[in-house]
This record gives C-alpha cells, sequence and structure tokens, in this order.
C-alpha cells in the first residue's frame, strides 16, 4: 500500500475500523434479528397455548446449566487469544484459540447428549418443534463459528497474524462472542423461563 | 449555462487505470467480473425481465378476468398465475431494480471506484439470478407455488398442499434472502466508508438516504421471513407443528412473521424510488431540492414507523380492539413523513423553472400517483372500514398504485435520467412522450376502475366472478386499461433497446446534472474516477451557480494508479483514513452461487445427497473466497 | 336502495344489484359505509388538489431567469401542505374511525340469537344451535335471521382460513383454525344480501358464496321450526326411489338427510336442500337441471370440488334429483 499512500500526503489516524470489521457487525445484527424473531414465535406460541407448556414441564437444567459455563469460559478464551495478538503474543493466539476450539466442540456434544435424552422430537408437538429449532440453529450457529477458529488456527499456525495485522481474528472473535450472547438469550427464554411461569 | 468542465484523464493515466480497472475479455470476465457498473446493468436488465414475466402473467389474468364466467385458464393455472405474478414482481422485480441502479450509481455519487465489497457485490447479483431461476423452474415442473404472495397457512401446510409448489415458493425466498442481506451489507458499508473526502453525511443524495434505510430494513425485517419460510418447509418436510393448531402450533404465527417482514418491505421498494425522484428532480427544475433535511429525516422515519405497522395487513383476524387501534393509530402516522416528501417536490418544482423531459413526465406522473396510493392507503389504515376494504380489489388497486404507481413511475423516471450515463447515448424523447402518456393514461384507466370493483364488493383472488353483480364493465375496463399500459412498458423497452443501439451520444452531462456521476465520461470508465475528487457541497457541479462559496476539487487529488486501490473515509465527515485495496474478478462468487443452488435443489427434492455435495462445495469455496492471497500477506509483512 | 349519493363511475353499476358495502343495511354496515364515504371523498378531495397543485407548479408564471441559481426557500410548503394540514386531517380522521371501531365491535343490545358459522373448502355450514337435538338446525351457505335484531355469529373452520364477509351488513371476520371468533350482524330491513368467502382458501376460493335472508320475525320463526322437524318422506314413487338411491349410494358417505340413514358429514346437510336458492355454495340456482348436471359432473362447474361424479343412470339420476327437490 505504500506507493499508493505516498500519492496523499497525511492521512489521519483515528480508530478506524476496516470494512470487513463493519460487515462482520452487520451480519452479527441481522443474526440478531433473526433469533429475536425464533424467540418471538417461542413466546408467541407460549401465549397462545390452552394446554401446558412446555407440555412435559420445565426442561431440567442438570447438563445445560454446566453447559452455558463451558460456553461463556470459550468467550474467555477467545478473548484470552485475541487479546494475545493484539499485543503480538502469538502462542498466546494460538492456545486460546485450540482452547476455544476444544470448549466449543465440548458444548455441541453435551448439547447432542440432550438432545438424546429429552423424551418429545421436534415432530411430538409445537413446543418440540420450537425446541429443537430454536437450539439448533444456536447449535449450526456454533458449528460455524467453529469452522471460522479452525480456520484462523490454521493461519496462526501458519503465521498469518502479528501485532496489527489480524483483522480475521478480530472478526472472529466477535462473531463467536454474539453467538455466547444468542446463548444466554436461548437459555433464559427455553431453560429458564419456563421455571418462573 | 456554465458547466463545470469534467476534468479529463490524461492518456497514460487513463492506460494505467484501465490495465487495473478493466474486466478482462473472454468467459473468466463474463461470470468473474466484480465491477459495480457491469453488475447494476446486469441487475436492471434481469430485473426487467422479471418485469416482463409478471406482466405477461399479469396479462393473461386480466383476459380471464375481462368478463364473468370465463374459462380461459383454470382454476389451478389462474392461482399459479396470480401467485407467481405477486412473488415475482415484488420479491424479483421491484427490489432487485433498485438495487441495478443503487449498484451502478452509488460508486459514481460518492466518488469511489467500486464497492467495498466488490465480491459480494457479484454474489449477491448471482445469488439473485439462480434464486429467481429456481423459483420459475417450478413452471417446467408445472408445479408453482400457488398460495399467493402471503401463503397463508394452513391452506399453504402439505396436508392442503402436498405438490412441491409451496416447497418451491419456501426456498427460493430463503436462497433470495441470501442475495438481499448480503448486498444490504455492502451498501451500508459502501455508504459510511467509501464516500470521497469531504463528502460528509449530509452531502450524499437522498437516494442514498432512501438505499441505506432500505438496507437496514432488510437487515432486521428480512430474517422474520427467512424463519418463517424455515418453518413452513420444516411443517411441510419433517411434520414440525409450528401453524398446527391441533400440536400447540397456530397459523397467525405465519401471519405475523410474514407481516412483520412485509410491511417495511414495501417501503423497502419504495424508499429508494422516491429518492431517485428527490434527486433527479431538482435536475430538471434547476434549483436544488427543497427541504433536504426534512425529506431526508422522513425517509428515515418511514423506514422505522414500517416496522410497527404490520397488523393492519390482520385487522379482520379477530384481534382486540385495543391491538387494531394501535396499529391502525400507527398506520396514519406513517403518511406524514410521505406528505412531507410529496410537498418537497411539489415546491420544488414550484420555485424552480422546470424543462418538461419524458423523465420529469415520468416524476410528475409518479407524485399524481403516489398520492392516489397514499390516500387510498389511508383509507386501509382505518381499522374498521379496512374490514370492508381488505382482501378485495380495492387494495389490489391500493397497492398496485403504491408499486407500480412509485416504485415503477420512479424506475423510468430513473432509466430516462441515467440511462445517458449507463451506456453513452440518450434515449429518444419523441419515443418517451409515447411511453410516459401510454404508461400514464393506461395505469389510471387500468388500475383506477380497480377501486371501484372493490367498493362494488369483488374479494380478491378469484378466478372467475358471475355476471349480473354490476362488476363485468369495470373489469372490461380494467383489462382494456391494463393492456394499454402494457403497452407502454414495451415502449419503454423498445425505445431502451433502440436507442441503445442508434441513440444520439450523451456526452459527461446532458441533463446539467450537480451530482458527482455527471462529472465523468458516459459511459464511466472502468475506473470511475481518474481522479479521486474532494467534495465540497451537496451539488458539486452546481457550485458556481449556487454562489455559495463552496469549492469541490475534481481536477486533482489521488489517482491511484499503482495498485487496485480506492479511499476510505470516516463515518459521518469523510475524512481520509485509509487506501483500501479492492478485491480482483474472482469465479468464488458465482461458483458460490452455483454451489447454494445445488443445495437449495437438494432440499426441494429431498436428496439429502446433493444438499451434502452442495453444502460442501460451498463449505470449501467460502473457505478458498476467504483466505487471504500471497499478495495480502505480503503487503502486511 | 341507496341512502348515500352514488359515485358517478358506481352509477356504471346501478342497474345491476352489486353487494357493494357502500350500500348497507344494519347497524355495522351503516357505520362503516358512512366512514367509507367521508374517507373516500377526502382522498377524492386530497386527489384532485394535489394534482392541480403540480399542474400549477409546472405551468405558473414565473419571472425571467436570472443568471444565479435559487438555492433555498420553498421550506413553506413542507411545513404546510406536508405536515400542518395532513395532520389536522389525518387526526380528525383517525379520532372518527376510533368511534365507529368501538360502535362495532360489539352489539348495541344483547344479541338475541347465535348461529355458528364453519368454513369449509367450499362451502359454509351454518348451524342453529339448540338446547335440545331436535332443536338444532345444520343448514348450508344461507344464513336466516330475523330483521332488525343483532346476531351473534361464532366462526370457525373445518380446514384452512376462510373469511366471513356479508358486504352490506359488516366488514370480515377470519375463520381460523384454533380459534373461534365472534362477529355479529343486523340487518334492518328485509331482503338477501349476498356474501363471499373473502380469505384465498384455495381452487374453488371464487365459488363459496353465502346468502344472508333477513326475515321479519314471524316469517323467521316458521322457517326455523320448518328447519327443525326431519326431512319429509316422499310420497311419489319415483322419489322413493331416488331417496333409496340416495341412501345406498356414495352420497349418503358425505351428505346427511335427517330422518334417513344418511348420515354423511362431509359435506352439507341436505335435509331441506330443497328449499333453498342456491346449491353448490351460490355457484348454481337450485333448479332440476342445475342439480342434474351438478350431481353427474361437479368438476364441470366447481372446478377440484371435492365431491366426486357419481355414475347414476339417466333415470336414477332423475330420481335422485325428484327425492332432493322434494326436500323442502
Amino acid at each position: 500500500m505504500t506507493t499508493a499512500t505516498a500519492q496523499l500526503g497525511r492521512l489521519e489516524h483515528t480508530m478506524v475500523r476496516s470494512p470487513g470489521f463493519w460487515g462482520m457487525m452487520l451480519l452479527i445484527a441481522t443474526e440478531a434479528a433473526l433469533f429475536a424473531y425464533l424467540l418471538f414465535s417461542y413466546f408467541y406460541l407460549a401465549s397462545m397455548a390452552t394446554s401446558p407448556w412446555p407440555p412435559d414441564g420445565p426442561p431440567k437444567l442438570d447438563l445445560v446449566l454446566p453447559n452455558t459455563g463451558l460456553l461463556l469460559l470459550s468467550s474467555g478464551s477467545m478473548y484470552w487469544a485475541e487479546s494475545g495478538i493484539r499485543s503480538g503474543r502469538t502462542a498466546r493466539l494460538r492456545v486460546g484459540l485450540l482452547i476455544t476450539l476444544v470448549l466449543g466442540a465440548i458444548f455441541l456434544t453435551i448439547q447432542g447428549i440432550e438432545y438424546s435424552k429429552k423424551t418429545f422430537s421436534p415432530t411430538t408437538h409445537a413446543y418440540g418443534s420450537l425446541f429443537f429449532t430454536i437450539t439448533g440453529f444456536h447449535g449450526a450457529h456454533v458449528f460455524a463459528g467453529l469452522l471460522m477458529i479452525a480456520v484462523i488456527t490454521v493461519r496462526a499456525f501458519l503465521g498469518h497474524f502479528r501485532q496489527g495485522a489480524h483483522e480475521a481474528v478480530t472478526n472472529v472473535s466477535w462473531y463467536w462472542h454474539f453467538v455466547d450472547l444468542v446463548w444466554l438469550c436461548v437459555f433464559t427464554s427455553l431453560y429458564l423461563s419456563p421455571h418462573f411461569g | 449555462m456554465a458547466t463545470v468542465a469534467p476534468p479529463l484523464p490524461t492518456a497514460a493515466q487513463d492506460q494505467r487505470l484501465r490495465r487495473i480497472w478493466e474486466t478482462k475479455p473472454g468467459l473468466f470476465g463474463f461470470f468473474g467480473t466484480v465491477d459495480h457498473k457491469k453488475i447494476g446493468k446486469r441487475y436492471l436488465v434481469t430485473s426487467l425481465v422479471f418485469l416482463l414475466l409478471g406482466g405477461a402473467e399479469a396479462a393473461v389474468m386480466r383476459l380471464q378476468l375481462a368478463h364473468s364466467n370465463q374459462h380461459l385458464v383454470t382454476p389451478e393455472q389462474y392461482n399459479q398465475l396470480f401467485t407467481m405474478h405477486g412473488v415475482t414482481m415484488i420479491f424479483w422485480y421491484a427490489a432487485p431494480v433498485l438495487s441495478g441502479f443503487s449498484n451502478f450509481l452509488w460508486p459514481l455519487l460518492i466518488g469511489s471506484r467500486d464497492m467495498a465489497f466488490p465480491r459480494l457485490n457479484a454474489y449477491s447479483y448471482w445469488t439473485f439470478l439462480l434464486s429467481g431461476l429456481f423459483l420459475y423452474s417450478s413452471v417446467l415442473v408445472g408445479q408453482s407455488p400457488d398460495g399467493g404472495w402471503f401463503a397463508y397457512v394452513p391452506l399453504t401446510g402439505s396436508a392442503f398442499s402436498p405438490g412441491l409448489n409451496l416447497d418451491f415458493y419456501a426456498l427460493a425466498l430463503l436462497f433470495l434472502t441470501i442475495s438481499a442481506t448480503v448486498g444490504a451489507i455492502n451498501f451500508i458499508v459502501t455508504l459510511f466508508k467509501l464516500r470521497a473526502p469531504g463528502m460528509s453525511i449530509n452531502r450524499i443524495p437522498i437516494f442514498m438516504w432512501g438505499t441505506l434505510t432500505n438496507s437496514f430494513s432488510i437487515l432486521f425485517a428480512l430474517p422474520a421471513l427467512s424463519v418463517a419460510c424455515v418453518m413452513l418447509y420444516l411443517d411441510r418436510r419433517f411434520g414440525t407443528h409450528f401453524f398446527d393448531a391441533a400440536a400447540g402450533g397456530h397459523p397467525l404465527l405465519w401471519q405475523h412473521l410474514f407481516w412483520i417482514f412485509g410491511h417495511p418491505w414495501v417501503y423497502i421498494v419504495v424508499l429508494p424510488a422516491m429518492g431517485i425522484v428527490s434527486d433527479a428532480l431538482p435536475t430538471f427544475c434547476r434549483r436544488p431540492l427543497v427541504g433536504y433535511t426534512a425529506v431526508a429525516l422522513a425517509t428515515v422515519t418511514t423506514g422505522i414507523l414500517g416496522f410497527g405497522v404490520w397488523v393492519h395487513h390482520m385487522f379482520a383476524t379477530g384481534l382486540p380492539p385495543l391491538a387494531l387501534s394501535f396499529f391502525s393509530a400507527a398506520s396514519f402516522a406513517i403518511t406524514i413523513p410521505s406528505a412531507i416528501a410529496v410537498f418537497a417536490w411539489i415546491a420544488t418544482i414550484w420555485t424552480g423553472r422546470p424543462v418538461i423531459r419524458t423523465s420529469f413526465l415520468f416524476m410528475a406522473g409518479f407524485i399524481v400517483l403516489f398520492v392516489i396510493g397514499g390516500v387510498s392507503g389511508v383509507a386501509t389504515a382505518a381499522a374498521s372500514f379496512d374490514q370492508q376494504l381488505t382482501d378485495t380489489y380495492f387494495v389490489v388497486a391500493h397497492l398496485h398504485y403504491v408499486l407500480i404507481g412509485i416504485n415503477l413511475f420512479g424506475v423510468a423516471a430513473g432509466v430516462y435520467y441515467w440511462f445517458p450515463k449507463m451506456t453513452g447515448r440518450m434515449l429518444d424523447e419523441r419515443l418517451g412522450r409515447w411511453n410516459f402518456w401510454t404508461m400514464f393514461l393506461g395505469f389510471n384507466l387500468g388500475f383506477f376502475p380497480m377501486h371501484i370493483s372493490g367498493l362494488l364488493g369483488m374479494p380478491r383472488r378469484v378466478y372467475t366472478y358471475p355476471a349480473g353483480l354490476g362488476w363485468d364493465t369495470v373489469n372490461l375496463i380494467t383489462t382494456v386499461g391494463a393492456f394499454l399500459f402494457a403497452v407502454g412498458v414495451l415502449l419503454l423497452i423498445a425505445n431502451l433497446v433502440r436507442s441503445r443501439l442508434t441513440g444520439a451520444a450523451a456526452g459527461p452531462n446532458p441533463w446539467d446534472g450537480p451530482t458527482l456521476e455527471w462529472a465523468i465520461s458516459s459511459p464511466p470508465p472502468p475506473y470511475n474516477f481518474a481522479v479521486i475528487p474532494t467534495v465540497g457541497s451537496r451539488h458539486p457541479l452546481w457550485e458556481d451557480r449556487l454562489k455559495e462559496g463552496a469549492r469541490t476539487v475534481l481536477a486533482e487529488g489521488p489517482t491511484l494508479d499503482q495498485e487496485k486501490t480506492t479511499l476510505e473515509t470516516s463515518p459521518l465527515d469523510a475524512v481520509l483514513t485509509d487506501v483500501l485495496r479492492m478485491p480482483e474478478d474472482s469465479l468464488y462468487p458465482v461458483l458460490h452461487a452455483v454451489g447454494l443452488t445445488a443445495v437449495f435443489y437438494g432440499l426441494l427434492i429431498r436428496s439429502t445427497a446433493l444438499s451434502l455435495v452442495g453444502g460442501i462445495l460451498v463449505l470449501a469455496l467460502t473457505i478458498g473466497w476467504l483466505w487471504p492471497a500471497r499478495r495480502e500477506l505480503e503487503a502486511e509483512s | 336502495m341507496s341512502r348515500y349519493p352514488i359515485l358517478p363511475a358506481l352509477a356504471l353499476a346501478a342497474c345491476e344489484p352489486s353487494p357493494s358495502y357502500l350500500r348497507p343495511s344494519g347497524y355495522v354496515g351503516d357505520r362503516q359505509a358512512a366512514l367509507g364515504w367521508v374517507l373516500l371523498l377526502i382522498a377524492a378531495f386530497v386527489i384532485v388538489v394535489v394534482s392541480a397543485l403540480v399542474i400549477a407548479a409546472v405551468y405558473h408564471r414565473r419571472p425571467a431567469a436570472s443568471g444565479s441559481m435559487r438555492a433555498t426557500g420553498g421550506l413553506r410548503w413542507i411545513v404546510v401542505g406536508g405536515v400542518a394540514i395532513p395532520a389536522a386531517i389525518l387526526l380528525a380522521t383517525m379520532v372518527y374511525s376510533m368511534v365507529v371501531l368501538a360502535q362495532t365491535a360489539r352489539a348495541s343490545t344483547a344479541p338475541a340469537l347465535t348461529v355458528q358459522v364453519t368454513g369449509h373448502r367450499w362451502w359454509w355450514e351454518v348451524r342453529y344451535p339448540g338446547t335440545e337435538s331436535s332443536e338444532v338446525v345444520t343448514g348450508a351457505n344461507e344464513i336466516h335471521i330475523p330483521v332488525g335484531v343483532p346476531v351473534k355469529l361464532e366462526l370457525s373452520t373445518g380446514d384452512v382460513i376462510h373469511s366471513f364477509w356479508i358486504p352490506q351488513l359488516a366488514g370480515k371476520t377470519d375463520l381460523i383454525p384454533g380459534q373461534r371468533n365472534l362477529a355479529w350482524i343486523e340487518a334492518d330491513r328485509p331482503g338477501s344480501y349476498r356474501g363471499q368467502c373473502a380469505e384465498y382458501c384455495g381452487l374453488q376460493h371464487a365459488h363459496m358464496m353465502i346468502t344472508v335472508v333477513a326475515q321479519p320475525r314471524g316469517e323467521f320463526t316458521r322457517w326455523l321450526a320448518a328447519q327443525r322437524q326431519p326431512a319429509t318422506a316422499p310420497t311419489d314413487g319415483e322419489a322413493l326411489v331416488g331417496r333409496d338411491l340416495f341412501v345406498r349410494s356414495a352420497c349418503s358417505l358425505c351428505h346427511t338427510v335427517r330422518g334417513t340413514e344418511a348420515g354423511g358429514i362431509l359435506g352439507p346437510d341436505l335435509t331441506h336442500v330443497g328449499s333453498r336458492r342456491m346449491i353448490a355454495a351460490g355457484t348454481l340456482s337450485n333448479t332440476p337441471g342445475n342439480l342434474t348436471g351438478w350431481i353427474e359432473n361437479p368438476q364441470a362447474s366447481k372446478p377440484g370440488v371435492i365431491m366426486p361424479a357419481i355414475p347414476f343412470q339417466p333415470n336414477q339420476l332423475h330420481a335422485v334429483v325428484t327425492y332432493l327437490r322434494a326436500l323442502e
């Protein structure tokens, strides 16, 4: 870029975010709307229900509580990795990404175990359809996040990132934090709220 | 009249820039181009083809309804026709045609060399095209969607619609949402990041305010449609119960989701068209738009209020009167921003010195049609009267005044205005007058009587009607008018084709327009601006006559002629922040879109294998697309 | 007939009786029509004024051109024309429309009669509930009501969404699976009022008509009493043959004729079909010829209808039609 910048004289250096970052933020915004509509659907059908909701009583929290903790922890490791490369520590980036990958994968596995223990399926009743679709959509987002992390992990080991040159890491970490935040909303709506109804 | 002479690049500069920006000839260039001008023109041409398809469907319907008890088509064919007509016009014509204008114009309006994400731009075109082909492949198997464009469940569930018809509907729309979403993200980032230095946010054309509002609406409204379509597909394919009242679901969930999306969509397809008029009208009135700030704010306000009126599509569903009152009041309120725009246009004409060209005629006609569509909209906002109006031909009339009056007439005005910029040739004025008057008279003759058939009690979506109800005459008039209108549209196409081949040369600024696109040659060179301008006002090319003391610099500044780059500036004040490297042409977008097509066909024919192959292809292409080129890595080290 | 001036364009149709809601009858219809006229007249006024302004804006006399361009001015247009005047008009009409909404949301007096209407593809089941089963009346596509009293309607559907609409009496109320919607109608003069399904419901949405017959109270009471009777047993020989054919053939799988073994519930109750004005949900008038054609090939006049053709011999068909015609 040096030749092009040379023509321009002075560049104003402020806190500038790249177009890629803006793009990721807008993607997150529209995905947030997607989950908002899914949760709207959940509460709408709950409010219109003429029989008990959820039909089999509030969902058990034994698996999901530790699993939620795990996902929050993965947000922490992602932050640790990203702040590492911000100060140029490549090793911390690599280790942090690997930890995040493992935590995310365990989350999905436990989610799968929880699915197998459910007494209903997506075709049992509307509640089942909502439960599996909403948690499934979230799971798909976790999976997509893990794929992104896997790619940047490979790139981290190839030495693609340095201090001041790690846009992909920053964008993926935002996405990952978003996925975790969405989980808190899903968790509160689907798992906690029936216990207070 | 004195015009600022556009600065011409030197031959050497031109050559250097062309080498960097010109799309390579041949198949690779054809499928790989990321030039926003080519993409914009493709968008325009493709959406006009969809307009003709939707128009042909309408023509058959009008023949069927010209008289009572006709049997030109079967009820099954008729139901597919009106559904495909609505879906085509609303989703594959009205919004994409505006994307076409935006794609072509935005970088030219803001003094940039391309959009923020050129390859994403190509991708949004290919997914638009392929989703449309996906939808129309339903015609080949005779199972086009037949549930109406809003596809109410349970009629559209598998119990009452067992064929592929509604699977095509749900999947094609899901496919299209991808195109619209990436397009919206691209517009927003382009607007906030790529404006030429000095072009602060209060200096952008109103058209850009319209598309900006439309893009945010897309990001927040379209997911409701996606969720609804996913649920519809899951209910149909896997037997889930989202809409099944017998198992705890509810049919009204579909209606809420659909209209939460659907009403903002109305504004998505009109706001940029209103913007076209707000920008082109001042050129022909020889003065700046009256009330720029008011119109810009009205645009944004309309987009926001558009999210609060969806229940006015559901006034007859048995909701409590309190809910009806709330949404009725909101629907009344949304009229005010539109009235502001209308009077801004009238004031601009009144206090200006109008030069009557075809484009101006379309805009004047547009204002009248806008008002008719607006006041009939107010009638439907009154909940208790809407219980009479809804689902009758009155609503059909209203929505056509809105969609044709505001969208198509605005588009036609924009075509006559910017065709010279796009092609370097003028559209024929004489043919243009014929074009306008046949369209305007045909439209009113065809669609105004629909108000009356509605008031006479004729419901919409009936494939025939009995004699003796007073509906025959108005329907015959409607059919005659519709065909006259169709002739008008064909005259537009004829003018486009003829003038493209033999039109008079346009020169850089045939209308003496004020904005940056008129400062460069027609058609623009691949690199748009040889010198990135520094903008001093809202009307860079009128500064000498407006005498406001502003000075835009067109002739000197960065040329960026070493690499494929453009300038990045700050979001509000457009202070230079960086030089952006722009991507080369690439086959990733088109291949990625093809992969998605495979996924959707797999879902349609219930072939897991095909979906899986497509999915893996999409995944691999995504990684390849985003993997940094060696050059980028080197540039960073 | 009309209580309001008919617009010239509407006059085109004045020679024919259109089911226009601008020619209302009864409490709800009257109020909605009055509101409608106000809204339409304001709309017409606004269209005329703004169109005139556009034309005047183009052609009004202007001072001679000067070298410079006008940069400002004209904002008063927006303040007055774009905000002040529309806000005043909108506020007034909004308040008026809210008043009408409140007035029409419930009946002025407690409804004297309840009728249950169920939508089917593509006909209307009409049920007059009663405390004993002998009081219950089930008919199709025709609602009889007494003049001058509000009648409550309980609306539900047997399949997809339909919308109940008698333009001259009241606006639409949808029939939605999983919920029971209430509406009410009142006719202030005797007559028959045409209605039609207003929510697209599939292939034969166009042929799903219903008629409300408003009768003086005594006449209505007699009608209801007659409908409560089981079917009259046929006396002449051919009708007897027709009854046996009807009961033994596929007809009875879908149709009920009270007092016989025919007890199907998929199609309309035919106990008093002979007394109805129309058949096939308003598609055909109830004549022997139409009835014959309908039974012979329902798909001809209503393609896609769920009723199958029954393969009767010509003489059998004649007998069945004779029987059905006698069911008054």
